[in-house]
C-alpha cells in the first residue's frame, strides 16, 4: 500500500507506515529527552493504540509509558502541570471524540496559560486523538472536531496526512514549547511513505504543494488529502489540471501558499474531514476569499461530512463522506460548468487502503 | 474597614480572646514565639492588603474582579508555613491570600490588580489569575476545579525527578462538586504523589449555601475511601491547620503519597466585590457573628507581646503601602504587548 503522498525527499529513508513513523518519532525524542513521557489509557497494553505506541513501555519503562484511569479532565490537567514543571508529556486519546472530555483544560488551561500568565510558564505538551472511520465507527468514533482548537489562541493544530509527515510533525509537535493537538487518521494508518531513518521535524506553517496543476487548486485535510489525490489522478484523464495541497498544519495555517496557487487557477475547492459549517475548510475558503475576491473573479466551493452525525451502517456512511468519485465530480463541475456531467469510473475511486482495511479497530 | 465589620471585631476581641488564649495554650501547638510571629504577620499582612484593596476598590484604579479571602486567611497562613521555599501551591480565583502566603511578590500582585505591565502577569491576568513562578505559586484559575489537576501534574514532575517537593492545592467547597476533583484525588492516591489536598470550605459556591448542593457534609470520609489521609478543622484554627499540614507534608516527602484538609473557613466579603452583603438575604449576619468573633488574625495576634505585634503591625502597613505605592507608579502595558506571549517560542 504505497501512499501517493509526496514529501520532499521522497527517495530517502525506507518504507515505513504512518503508524510505525509516529512510534519511531515518540522513541526517537524519549531516547534524546529524558522529559518526555507518554501517557493516556491502554498506551501500555498489548495492542499499544493501534500500534503507535506498542512497545514503548518496554524500551522505556512504567514511569514513562503508563495508562491512566478514564479521567480526561483531570489527566488534561496533569499533562499541563508536568508541562509547566518542564517535562514534554504527550497525552493519548485513542479517538478524538473523547478530547471532548478534556476540553475544559485544553482551551481554559492550556490555550491561555503562557498568556494570562504573562510568559512566566510555557506549556509544552502533545495530545494526540485519531480520527476513525469505517466499519462502523458511527457518530462518536468518526468526529474530526479539529476546527474547535483552530478556533483559541494558544493551540496549535496538525493533521498530517503520511507517514513522512506523521513522523516530522511528531518530532517537531514534541519539541514545540505550545500545546499541540495532533490529529490523526485511522485509515492512514496502513499508509506508506518513504521516511528518513533519521531525526528530522516538518515546521508548522508551512504547507505542501503534492501536485502541479493550473485548472483548480484543491486543498484536503488529513485522510481528505488521499482522497483528493485520487480524485486529482482521475480527473487528469479528462484534462482537469488540479494542484493538490496539504496544510499539515491547520494552526497556524500557511494561507500564502494556498493563495498563490489559487490567484493562478481562479478556482478553490477545500476538502474537509469534518462538517462544514465554521470547519477547517471553512476558515481557509473565507481567508482565500478575503485575500483575492477584490484583485480576481475566484470561484470557492467547499465539501466535507453531511451535516449528519455519522451513520454506521455502511450505503448511509459511504454517503456520509466525501470521496474521490464526488469530489472528481465537484472538480469537472467547477473547472468546465458547461459541460455534461462527468463522474469518474466509480471502480477506480476506491482508495486501497480503505479497500483493505478491516476491522474491529 | 467597614463600620461593622471594625464593631465585630471589637465584640469580637472583648468577649472570646480569654477562651481562645486557652484552648492554643492547652491544644500544645508546636511554634515558638519566632514562630507566631511568622504565623500572625502573614495573617496580618494578608488581611491588610485585601482591606486596602477593598479600600481601593470604589476609585475605580483596580478594575478587576476581588474574590476577596478576609475573615478566611488561616487556611493559607496555615499550609503555607508549613512548606518549604521550594514547595509549591496551586490555588483559586480566590487566591490573592494563597498568593501571599506562600510569598508572592505583593508588589507584583498590586500591580496586576491595576493591570500594570510590572504585574505578575503583565497586567494581563488579573486578580483571577496571579501567578509567582520563583515564588513557587503557580498560576490561579477563575474556572473552578482546573487547577487541582495541574498541581498532581507539578507533584508528579516532582516525584519523577526525585526532588522531594510538596505540592498543596488548595480549592473550594464548590470545587468538590466537579468530577475533575474525584478524578484528581484517585490519581493521586494511585501514584502516591506528594500532594496536600486543602479545602477552603467556606460554605458558599457564590450565594448558594451548601445545604442546597452537598447531599452530606462528610467530605473527610468520602476522600477517605481513596486511601487519602484526612483532617477536619472544623473552627478554621490556623494552628490546627499548620498541623496537619506538617504532617502530610511530612508524609508526602516520604513518598507515602497525599493528604486532606478540610478548613471550615467563613467569608467576610461578598462573592466578588469589597463589600459586606449581609443586606442580601441569602445569609445572615447572626451567621458571621461567631466567626467574626474568633477571628484569627485578632486571635494570634494577642498571643504575641503587645510590643511585637505593634512592629510586626507597622511593618505590614509599609509594605503594604509600599506595594500601592509601586502598582499607582507603575505604567500600563505597550499596546504591542497585546500580541505579545500568544504563542511561547
Amino acid at each position: 500500500m504505497s501512499s501517493p503522498a509526496n514529501p520532499d525527499k521522497p527517495q530517502s529513508g525506507r518504507v515505513l507506515k504512518y503508524v510505525d513513523a509516529l512510534r519511531e518519532a515518540v522513541a526517537q525524542e524519549m531516547r534524546l529527552d529524558p522529559s518526555v513521557f507518554v501517557f493516556g489509557l491502554d498506551v501500555d497494553d498489548h495492542k499499544g493504540i493501534q500500534g503507535s505506541t506498542k512497545g514503548l513501555v518496554d524500551e522505556f519503562g512504567p514511569d514513562r509509558v503508563f495508562t491512566t484511569p478514564l479521567s480526561e479532565d483531570a489527566m488534561t490537567g496533569v499533562a499541563i502541570g508536568a508541562a509547566v514543571a518542564g517535562m514534554r508529556p504527550i497525552h493519548v486519546h485513542i479517538r478524538m471524540d473523547f478530547l471532548m472530555l478534556s476540553m475544559n483544560q485544553l482551551v481554559n488551561i492550556a490555550a491561555k496559560s503562557h498568556y494570562m500568565y504573562g510568559g512566566q510558564v510555557t506549556v509544552p505538551m502533545v495530545v494526540r486523538g485519531i480520527i476513525g472511520k469505517s466499519w462502523g465507527q458511527g457518530a462518536q468514533h468518526s468526529q474530526g472536531l479539529y476546527s474547535f482548537f483552530m478556533h483559541v489562541p494558544g493551540l496549535k493544530v496538525v493533521a498530517p496526512s503520511n507517514a513522512f509527515d506523521a513522523k516530522g510533525c511528531m518530532i517537531q509537535a514534541i519539541r514545540d514549547n505550545n500545546p499541540v493537538i495532533f490529529v490523526e487518521h485511522r485509515l492512514l494508518y496502513n499508509t506508506d511513505a518513504y521516511v528518513p531513518e533519521e531525526v528530522y521535524t516538518v515546521p508548522f506553517g508551512k504547507a505542501r504543494v503534492l501536485t502541479k496543476g493550473n485548472d483548480i487548486t484543491v486543498v484536503g485535510i488529513s485522510n481528505m488529502v488521499q482522497e483528493a489525490l485520487r480524485a486529482a489522478d482521475l480527473a487528469r484523464e479528462v484534462g482537469i489540471h488540479a494542484e493538490v495541497i496539504d496544510p499539515i498544519s491547520l494552526s497556524p495555517l500557511d494561507i500564502d501558499t494556498i493563495a498563490d496557487s489559487v490567484a493562478r487557477t481562479g478556482r478553490l475547492l477545500v476538502i474537509d474531514n469534518d462538517w462544514v459549517m465554521c470547519g477547517a475548510g471553512s476558515e481557509i475558503a473565507a481567508s482565500i476569499a478575503e485575500r483575492l475576491s477584490g484583485t480576481q473573479k475566484i470561484q470557492i466551493q467547499r465539501m466535507g461530512f453531511a451535516p449528519t452525525s455519522c451513520p454506521p451502517t455502511p450505503e448511509l456512511e459511504a454517503a456520509f463522506y466525501p470521496n474521490p468519485r464526488t469530489i472528481g465530480e465537484m472538480m469537472h463541475k467547477m473547472v468546465r460548468p458547461t459541460d455534461a456531467r462527468w463522474s469518474p469510473d466509480e471502480a477506480r475511486t476506491k482508495l486501497a487502503y480503505q479497500l483493505q482495511f478491516r476491522g474491529p479497530f | 474597614m467597614p463600620a461593622n465589620v471594625r464593631r465585630n471585631q471589637r465584640i469580637a476581641t472583648v468577649q472570646t480572646i480569654g477562651r481562645l488564649w486557652r484552648e492554643n495554650v492547652t491544644q500544645g501547638h508546636q511554634l515558638d514565639l519566632t514562630g507566631l510571629a511568622r504565623v500572625y504577620r502573614m495573617l496580618r499582612l494578608i488581611r491588610r492588603a485585601e482591606e486596602r484593596v477593598a479600600d481601593i476598590y470604589p476609585s475605580d484604579k483596580i478594575k478587576s474582579p476581588v474574590h476577596l479571602s478576609i475573615g478566611q486567611e488561616s487556611a493559607a497562613v496555615g499550609v503555607c508555613d508549613a512548606l518549604n521555599p521550594e514547595d509549591i501551591v496551586s490555588g483559586t480565583y480566590r487566591g490573592h491570600a494563597t498568593y501571599i502566603a506562600k510569598g508572592g511578590d505583593l508588589n507584583a500582585m498590586f500591580a496586576e490588580l491595576y493591570g500594570k505591565v510590572t504585574g505578575c502577569a503583565k497586567g494581563k491576568g488579573g486578580s483571577m489569575h496571579l501567578i509567582d513562578m520563583a515564588h513557587n505559586v503557580l498560576g490561579t484559575s477563575a474556572v473552578v476545579g482546573t487547577t487541582i489537576p495541574m498541581g498532581l501534574g507539578v507533584a508528579l514532575a516532582a516525584k519523577r525527578r526525585n526532588q522531594k517537593k510538596v505540592v498543596a492545592v488548595f480549592f473550594g467547597d464548590g470545587a468538590t462538586e466537579e468530577g475533575v476533583f474525584y478524578e484528581s484525588l484517585n490519581f493521586a492516591a494511585l501514584h502516591k504523589l506528594p500532594v496536600i489536598f486543602v479545602l477552603e470550605n467556606n460554605g458558599y459556591a457564590i450565594h448558594e449555601p451548601q445545604v442546597k448542593r452537598w447531599a452530606t457534609d462528610r467530605m473527610c470520609e468520602r476522600v477517605e475511601t481513596y486511601g487519602i489521609p484526612t483532617t477536619l478543622v472544623a473552627d478554621g484554627d490556623v494552628l490546627a491547620i499548620r498541623d496537619a499540614s506538617v504532617k502530610y507534608a511530612d508524609r508526602a516527602r516520604r513518598g507515602d503519597g497525599p493528604g486532606f484538609i478540610e478548613a471550615r473557613i467563613y467569608r467576610w466579603r461578598e462573592h466578588v466585590g469589597p463589600g459586606l452583603d449581609f443586606d442580601q438575604g441569602y445569609r445572615s449576619e447572626k451567621e458571621f457573628e461567631p466567626w467574626a468573633a474568633r477571628d484569627d488574625v485578632e486571635r494570634i495576634g494577642r498571643m504575641l507581646p503587645s510590643d511585637i505585634r505593634a512592629k510586626l503591625d507597622r511593618e505590614v502597613e509599609a509594605d503594604v503601602e509600599a506595594a500601592v505605592d509601586f502598582a499607582e507608579t507603575s505604567a500600563f502595558p505597550q499596546l504591542e504587548e497585546l500580541y505579545h506571549n500568544v504563542l511561547a517560542r
